[in-house]
């Protein structure tokens, strides 16, 4: 006998007056209706920014590197600056599916899938950045460690940066198997009410066969539960390379042992306003303010105020750190990036990442979805202004003040970034159609402790003595 | 696979479902399955089953990663092609680390999730025989095989008694993997049964 219990004083996650039947139909609905005129209008939008990408990329490889902004000093802009963002903002998907997971967080369920889109298409948008950063980007391949034409030659395994590729495409794998290994039995639930001979066989495929017998279940907790596991310190791990593609470097402002759990904190911090800017949207387009609820959006503000201010604390500490040193390049680095001709870009972040997110301090405007949705915009200009400061900054005024420079993007920079919002957008435009955008078996799972139908019985039971409880308990099922 | 005969019983509630399975597993009938839409705790256990080893699998797929991550980069740098790179030691095993904990995770998750389709016997393409459309919606589904033809309406009977919504007979291939690949030979079975 297990015991389904949860005070009815804690906040509802699903509310409404929802049936096993009811979760089904709510989450499986858009999916089997045309789409709305203003998903087409968002879905062709999408297309134009990816296409406006490709081209400004097609346009770069043709006319070499040197059409974008870099140089000789700034050899690191845009592009890495918007590989490292794109990876934070995947940090939340796993953050949520995984950690909270183990944590037993009930409220991520109605969130995960989601978020899990996001990181994947996420970091399908960062890996761009460092292949076509190369240049010469048919020779991309040189980055895998195979037997080759060339001689024994092998890739620097020494190499934060070949670190990066193992981390990147480890977690992109890792992740996509977690996020469809929980999508297939949701097929099936689609698969098996279709009306129409394609949604059958397509969800058919999609679903591999599942029909949820006891053993499948029991496999599929125990597999959720070791990718889990596993995804964990992965997370952890993929800011802590990218954030080593800096620390382990001798250049003033990135030579930090700070670096891994800053880089962390940021990831989450940005990772989060992004599942917050989209979610509002979902919820709101999709009617699934049952599913994903102010409590949800509460929730995830909380997360974003502490990573927030653990950041804010970061940059300080690296002043501090700077001044404490006594070493003059270090300071002096430091001095220019608060002072220097980026100041503007220094003080955008500030404001954006630790002053901005403190509001979230008051209960009201946590629980505002328009206020949310805005700070989440806020959050993540002030994320990107994060990695831009800590690479430009760092890289403009060199050992050789004859080489010093100041660096401002192209239009083919520009647009490479704008295609990866194409491309981020395109996904999960197509993902908010055909897939269901809320785990449907596992709200399901938590709907008689979190349900808010349910929660109301409890009321009762609450006010019992503990005698008469363990006995309603006993007798329950 | 074999095509069968088999009774079916959905409940609409797990309350009703835990006292089923006690009364199904101790009927002396054929169990064919229990299907749910989503992870019923303790279900497993009330079927009497015992505990998956998948993770188990999935901690010699994760070894064989490391194993493999740290013998490759060994061997690269310190037999295959030594490079000096600053006059730091060829096997700096503190900068092997990234790489192999990232392929310890590669492997055990590649390998579990492969390991977990083989098992459940899931991949695209593959048809199951789907005993009622609402198992992955709203409904607990007992599958029963009824292995004496004389025995149908009784085992029919039996599952009314346990608080069955809505019970079934039906004749159904068994096999999963290879129904996909058998059909004619199940079609013949059918008429057979039939």
């Amino acid at each position: 006998m297990h015991l389904k219990y949860e005070s009815f004083v804690r906040e509802p996650l699903i509310n409404g007056n929802k049936t096993y039947a009811q979760v089904t139909e709510d989450i499986c609905r858009p999916i089997e209706q045309k789409p709305t005129r203003l998903w087409y209008m968002g879905f062709i939008f999408s297309l134009l920014l990816l296409g406006f990408g490709a081209f400004s990329v097609t346009w770069e490889v043709y006319w070499g590197i040197g059409t974008w902004g870099i140089n000789r000093t700034v050899g690191w802009g845009w592009d890495i600056t918007n590989f490292v963002w794109w990876v934070g903002i995947g940090h939340a998907g796993t953050l949520i599916s995984a950690i909270l997971l183990l944590f037993r967080q009930g409220w991520r369920t109605g969130v995960n899938r989601a978020a899990e889109a996001m990181t994947i298409f996420a970091v399908m948008c960062a890996g761009q950045f460092p292949i076509f950063h190369m240049g010469r980007v048919w020779n991309a391949f040189y980055v895998l460690p195979l037997p080759n034409s060339r001689g024994a030659l092998w890739p620097n395994f020494n190499s934060a940066l070949l670190w990066d590729v193992f981390a990147i495409s480890t977690y992109f794998t890792v992740s996509l198997l977690f996020w469809y290994s929980g999508l297939v039995p949701d097929f099936a639930t689609i698969r098996d009410r279709a009306k129409t001979k394609l949604r059958k066989r397509l969800y058919g495929v999609a679903s591999f066969g599942w029909t949820g017998t006891a053993k499948n279940w029991q496999r599929f907790e125990a597999l959720s539960l070791v990718l889990a596991g596993l995804s964990t310190p992965l997370v952890l791990s993929v800011h802590t390379i990218v954030s080593f593609d800096f620390a382990t470097s001798v250049i003033p402002g990135w030579h930090a042992t700070i670096f891994p759990p800053y880089f962390v904190a940021g990831a989450v911090f940005s990772g989060f306003a992004m599942v917050n800017t989209l979610l509002v949207l979902v919820r709101k387009i999709f009617r699934l303010e049952d599913y994903i609820t102010i409590g949800h959006i509460e929730a995830m503000n909380k997360v974003i105020v502490l990573t927030g201010s653990i950041v804010g604390v970061a940059y300080l500490t690296e002043l501090f750190m700077a001044w404490y040193s006594q070493v003059v390049y270090e300071q002096q680095a430091f001095k220019w990036r608060v002072l220097g001709p980026y100041w503007w870009s220094y003080w955008a972040m500030m404001s954006c990442n630790v002053v901005s997110p403190q509001f979230f301090w008051f209960k009201k405007l946590r629980r505002n979805i328009v206020f949310t949705f805005i700070l989440s915009i806020v959050v993540n200009i002030g994320m990107w202004f994060e990695r831009f400061v800590i690479i430009v900054t760092s890289l403009y005024r060199d050992y050789l003040p004859s080489s010093w420079t100041y660096y401002s993007p192209t239009w083919t920079e520009m647009g490479f970034y704008i295609g990866t919002f194409g491309l981020f957008f395109t996904c999960f435009f197509l993902f908010a159609k055909y897939f269901p955008v809320v785990a449907i078996a596992e709200i399901k799972f938590t709907l008689k402790t979190s349900g808010d139908n349910y929660k109301r019985e409890m009321q009762a039971l609450d006010e019992k003595t503990v005698e008469e409880f363990i006995h309603v308990a006993e007798h329950a099922h | 696979m074999a095509v069968k005969k088999f009774a079916v019983a959905c409940y609409d509630d797990e309350a009703v479902l835990f006292p089923a399975v006690d009364k199904v597993r101790n009927s002396g009938y054929k169990l064919h399955d229990v299907y749910t839409p989503f992870p019923v705790h303790g279900l497993d256990v009330a079927l009497g089953q015992k505990e998956t080893d998948l993770h188990i699998a999935g901690f010699c797929y994760g070894i064989t990663g490391t194993a493999t991550a740290l013998g490759f980069m060994s061997w690269i740098f310190t037999k295959d092609w030594s490079i000096n790179y600053g006059g730091k030691p060829f096997f700096a095993l503190p900068a092997f680390i990234p790489i192999t904990f990232e392929l310890t995770v590669m492997f055990a998750a590649v390998g579990m999730v492969l390991t977990y389709c083989y098992l459940n016997q899931i991949m695209p393409g593959v048809k199951k025989h789907v005993f009622h459309p609402r198992q992955s919606d709203d409904l607990f589904v007992i599958v029963m095989e009824i292995t004496d033809p004389a025995s149908e309406g009784e085992i029919v009977d039996f599952l009314k008694t346990t608080g069955a919504v809505e019970t079934d007979v039906q004749i159904a291939e068994e096999g999963w993997w290879y129904g996909w690949w058998h059909k004619e030979e199940a079609y013949q079975n059918q008429k057979q049964l039939a």
